[in-house]
């Protein structure tokens, strides 16, 4: 009961904090914005009994990522003074409120698969069983290991100068 | 066991280790030449345990993440065989980068490892990190140069890509949300059980499908994903531009067809449901294709749109598997025959470009007036590859075009032909364009192309295997249909 209403006021501040993101002129008040969605994030995952998951949302998007946005945008000069509307912005909305209409329509009509029992707690354990364990993403999890040792090859080549 | 199964990673498992010692050995070595030797050594050695599995009994391995089959093995082939020609066609480009030839043959090799784990991917999450394994490698190829113009492509490459993979995951998301599992034929089982008969009476499938078709859409190139394409081919690299357009488009074929057949090939409706979107759909992306590359004066552009054109007729044979739902082999293995046969005919052409363009430094059309008087060897190879591009004999082209037809011709797809064939009719102007100014006009100079033995070496076994796929097709096509056996079995 106090998680449902919790969910929904978590709701409310992340489509709010959303649409701020998208509409503020001030790309670093949108960057705050954004800190704030993400903060939001971990408490919907909190309200669906994911404490880990919780944690790693705040320790790497609210910790790592958003100072990273922050300070990129204040090493760039360009980019404080914001975004200029464009052309396309009516059609962006459109398709955007299409898509938002066929989303909610999916969501609204399908039957999921729901599973009757409680969920698990805590979940730290059974996630590393499951990426580390018998039966469980080992393969995806090494995969992981190779794609960033190309993102820090990347790195390296797009920094260089020219 | 798992040692067992390690061995049946052997191809993905040698390409790293290749892959981390060019990185290593450029830290020593000074005579950079070696790297390219390693990185063809690493690709011969994978190729070699590729075959050595050639015939094997299909495998799950790594708890059904992978599934080691004959159709992985040969897109793992036909991996294998883009990168190293890649390789070796970039020894006439590499000077413009000579500090990080190192990375640039790390990251072409981690992309093909990338795309080899796509093909054989069993899973939803591994196809997902896979993909993003090669399309990573890629941004960065794409952005090497770091000029103006390669800097775009990378960007628009990495931005349009992030969020085609967003909507990839939204798609699988629905899909494992509706049926509880992430690994392909759980998803089918799970289908298969659900008391529905059309896809209307399940939104969430619907969806699911649309936005999976979409997210892949993107790796094929097909309209309407197809935007980043011109700028991205011409701003990149252009051996580069020969990866992209091949293996990259080779790989999303070879997971687009797994996960429709595999997963949405559940029930026969779902089937034909989807067949019948990607008919549209391929209808669209041919007439797009073909119609722009018609005005384009950049040969790189054009090649972009003629890529997309290509796009087009696989998917016609995409939609002649999903029409067939299941009952026969035909559309399947002439998918494959038509990918094999595009891999060495555009790889050809743009080998061929890489080494004119080096010369003339512009990707103009015009500026090709008269090569055939500069350098008479790549005029002709590329109007060879040009004639398979067309679909004109005694090229591999025609052979490819004749069995997807033919197999979308079996399953109802007579008015998919149709505008297939019109559309070859166009192509031909664009592609004739280039050989008409290549041996009419007089050239602007009299110099000579000069290129290096690797591209010579490269473009040779390009040309003869679209010869030898145009006069020879039976023994490809029997390659092709042991290929596509694993899923006739299913």
């Amino acid at each position: 009961m106090v998680f449902d209403i919790a969910f929904f006021v978590l709701a409310v501040i992340i489509v709010g904090a959303a649409l701020a993101v998208v509409i503020l002129k001030d790309v670093f008040r949108a960057a705050l914005s954004l800190v704030m969605l993400f903060f939001t994030i971990a408490g919907i995952y909190i309200t669906l009994h994911a404490d880990f998951l919780a944690v790693v949302q705040v320790l790497v998007y609210v910790g790592a990522i958003s100072i990273l946005i922050i300070v990129a945008i204040m090493l760039t000069h360009d980019a404080r003074q914001g975004s200029t509307s464009g052309k396309l912005r009516i059609p962006a909305i459109i398709v955007g409120l299409l898509l938002l209409g066929m989303l909610v329509f999916t969501v609204v009509t399908t039957k999921w698969q729901l599973n009757n029992t409680p969920p698990l707690e805590p979940t730290t354990a059974a996630i590393g069983m499951k990426l580390f364990g018998e039966g469980g993403f080992l393969l995806p999890v090494e995969i992981s290991a190779i794609l960033l040792l190309a993102a820090v090859l990347g790195a390296i080549v797009l920094i260089r100068e020219k | 066991m798992i040692l067992k199964e390690l061995q049946l990673l052997t191809p993905e498992l040698s390409l790293l280790v290749f892959a981390l010692l060019v990185i290593m050995l450029d830290l020593f070595i000074k005579q950079k030449k070696v790297l390219v030797v390693v990185s063809i050594a690493g690709i011969l050695v994978s190729a070699g345990f590729t075959l050595s599995l050639w015939g094997i009994h299909a495998t799950d391995i790594l708890y059904a993440m992978l599934s080691v089959d004959q159709y992985a093995l040969l897109f793992k082939l036909i991996f294998l065989v883009a990168a190293g020609l890649v390789i070796l066609a970039s020894q006439d480009y590499i000077s413009k980068f000579a500090q990080f030839q190192s990375e640039y043959y790390a990251l072409v090799l981690i992309s093909a490892l990338g795309m080899m784990l796509m093909a054989a991917a069993q899973d939803l999450i591994a196809v997902y990190v896979s993909l993003e394994l090669s399309s990573i490698s890629l941004y960065v190829l794409a952005s090497f140069l770091k000029d103006q113009k390669s800097t775009e492509a990378g960007l628009k490459y990495l931005l349009l890509g992030a969020v085609s993979s967003a909507v990839l995951l939204y798609g699988m998301a629905l899909v494992f949300g509706l049926t509880g599992h992430t690994c392909m034929p759980c998803i089918a089982d799970s289908l298969k059980g659900m008391p529905i008969s059309n896809i209307m009476q399940s939104p969430a499938l619907l969806m699911g499908l649309i936005l999976i078709v979409a997210g892949f859409g993107f790796k094929i190139a097909s309209v309407p994903f197809q935007m980043w394409v011109p700028d991205v081919y011409e701003g990149a690299p252009t051996p580069v531009t020969a990866y992209l357009s091949v293996a990259s488009k080779a790989a999303g074929f070879a997971v687009i067809l797994r996960v429709l057949f595999v997963v949405f090939g559940a029930t026969a409706w779902l089937s034909q449901d989807w067949g019948l979107l990607i008919a549209v759909l391929s209808a669209i992306t041919m007439m797009v294709g073909n119609v722009v590359a018609l005005s384009q004066s950049n040969i790189k552009r054009m090649f972009g749109y003629s890529s997309i054109a290509q796009a087009g007729y696989l998917m016609v044979g995409l939609a002649a598997v999903g029409m067939a739902a299941g009952s026969d082999a035909l559309g399947r293995s002439g998918l494959l025959f038509f990918l094999m046969s595009y891999t060495f005919t555009n790889l050809g052409a743009f080998i061929a470009i890489i080494a004119i363009s080096n010369k003339l430094n512009s990707d103009q059309i015009e500026d090709y007036t008269g090569m055939s008087k500069r350098a008479p060897l790549l005029a002709i190879a590329l109007t060879l590859c040009l004639v398979s591009l067309t679909g004109l004999p005694p090229t591999a082209g025609l052979i490819a075009k004749i069995y997807i037809f033919n197999g979308a011709v079996n399953h109802g797809l007579l008015w998919l032909v149709i505008i297939a064939v019109i559309n070859s009719v166009i192509s031909a102007f664009y592609y004739f364009r280039i050989v008409k100014v290549m041996w009419m006009g007089a050239p602007a100079s009299e110099e000579k192309v000069p290129s290096t033995w690797a591209l010579r070496v490269a473009l040779s076994l390009c040309c003869l295997f679209v010869l030898l796929l145009g006069v020879l097709p039976a023994g490809f096509m029997g390659i092709a249909q042991a290929a596509v056996k694993i899923f006739t079995g299913s």
